[in-house]
């Protein structure tokens, strides 16, 4: 009895098997794209593959706002116009008295043999549209690795710190946002200099290992500390705004709002990160080896 | 509870182009800029499991584990998310496709919410086991949304399918 169903009926693997099979290769991938990262040259060549549809898809919606543009009338231009004007003239003052600073500053830094701040370049680039998936904070922007870009810029609005490049294609980025589950970023209150890391919660940011007594109050504005490399130093970010201090535990609970937002305007400027850090200090010998057993030397100490 | 047979339209055939195009406009709708609005229903997984349901011998485990793919990639989402939770929704509709068009339109919609908040209860359960946050209740809206628009779902992707054969004088019956 080996005869073989014609092929008429034939209808390739059951259904259960071929769950199984794409049900442990999207594990696979999941694995490997979480634990790994192993999995970024095929993500890359889909991103290239869907690009185009990507870039239609955005179409009508710069459509629609061209012709909103078009439309705004006059009157709301000038008045923008006669606020940023009064806003040039307000800055003025600050522009001359920060040229004599930095003259003075590079000065004091030079006699102090200090490195010498260089302002990177900059470069502007529109969000093509926000990732849909709920569970991480993510934004696309419309440059990529063609134009330059690369992975660990900082994104700023001109309001603070929006993120952080995290994945580049050939013509797109992926920006995490600081309120991204994963996304850390070093933090200086600007009223006392007190250090800390903030971590993404969702919506807002949660200031963590601050210690229960530590001097932050409502409404203090945080900065960028700058000791990472990766961010400059004092670009605004976020605003505490709710403090929360228990006995019980040895770190206050203290939750910020992000200071710039997403929503509300299109363009972006991703810094460029060219910050010259000071060479890591030479390891002692005896360390070296210790290193890759870190967690282990943490205790011992 | 007697029987009552209703009649049921015999259909054209398919056309698969335009199957494709319909999966099309559903990836286009879930690209579109959103800005981060939660609960808007996941077409792609909509028309999947429409097609599941309707097509079982053309949309499979393997498509729809694709276009999971895709928006994976789309979204910056990690690789493989939504197209485990896809996979697993075609599996169902395939499973539910002998049963399911017995049923007037609304009970087909009620099966269908279920079919798709277990689809996104998958997504979810993986992203919490990769310790990401609980995005809220809002998060599973889309599904009863996506379940609403089963109806008018129906409507259109069959209206093809519906449309009168071509009218032949000469034909004695």
């Amino acid at each position: 009895m080996d005869r073989q169903p014609p092929p008429f009926f034939n209808r390739g693997p059951a259904p259960l098997v071929r769950l199984s099979f794409f049900m442990l290769l999207a594990i696979l991938l999941m694995v490997l794209d979480m634990r790994f990262r192993a999995a970024e040259t095929l993500r890359t060549g889909l991103a290239v593959v869907i690009y185009p549809l990507q870039r239609a898809t955005g179409a009508p919606v710069e459509l629609l706002s061209s012709i909103a543009d078009y439309f705004s009338s006059l009157s709301s231009a000038q008045r923008e116009n006669e606020a940023l004007r009064t806003r040039v003239l307000q800055s003025a003052r600050d522009v001359l008295t920060l040229e004599a600073l930095a003259s003075e500053n590079a000065h004091l830094r030079r006699l102090l043999e200090a490195r010498e701040r260089v302002p990177g370049g900059a470069s502007l680039a529109e969000i093509m549209y926000s990732g849909r998936d709920p569970f991480s904070r993510k934004i696309v922007l419309d440059k990529g690795s063609q134009q330059g870009l690369l992975s660990g810029q900082p994104v700023i609005d001109e309001t603070g710190v929006i993120g952080q490049v995290t994945r580049v294609f050939p013509m797109l980025s992926e920006v995490t946002l600081i309120t991204d589950k994963d996304q850390a970023i070093p933090l200086q209150v600007v009223r006392n200099g007190l250090r800390a890391l903030a971590y993404g919660d969702g919506a807002t940011l949660d200031l963590r290992f601050v210690a229960a007594n530590a001097d932050i109050q409502n409404g203090d504005v945080l900065v960028t500390s700058g000791i990472d490399g990766i961010y400059p130093a004092g670009l605004p970010v976020a605003r505490v705004s709710r403090v929360e201090r228990d006995a019980a535990y040895a770190f206050a609970r203290i939750q910020c709002v992000p200071i710039a937002g997403t929503e509300r305007h299109r363009q972006v400027l991703v810094l460029a990160h060219d910050a010259k850090l000071p060479a890591a200090p030479e390891a002692q010998p005896q360390q070296a080896a210790r290193a890759p057993k870190g967690r282990r030397t943490k205790k011992r100490e | 509870m007697q029987y009552e047979p209703r009649p049921q339209r015999i259909l054209l055939p398919v056309s698969p182009l335009f199957m494709g195009f319909t999966l099309a406009c559903a990836l286009t709708f879930n690209l579109l800029p959103w800005r981060n609005v939660s609960g808007m229903p996941d077409l792609v997984a909509l028309v999947l499991a429409f097609w599941g349901v309707h097509q079982p011998r053309r949309i499979s485990v393997g498509i729809a584990f694709a276009f999971g793919i895709v928006m994976d990639v789309a979204n910056g989402a990690l690789l493989g998310q939504h197209a485990f939770a896809y996979a697993a929704l075609a599996f169902t509709a395939n499973a539910l496709s002998r049963r399911l068009l017995w049923f007037p339109l609304w009970p087909q919609a009620m099966h269908m919410l279920f079919v798709l908040l277990g689809s996104q209860l998958l997504m979810l359960a993986v992203r919490m086991f990769s310790g990401s946050p609980f995005p809220g209740v809002l998060y599973f809206l889309g599904s009863f949304i996506s379940a609403a628009l089963w109806p008018l779902t129906t409507m259109l992707l069959l209206a093809p399918q519906r449309r009168p054969e071509s009218i032949d004088e000469n034909r004695p019956i």
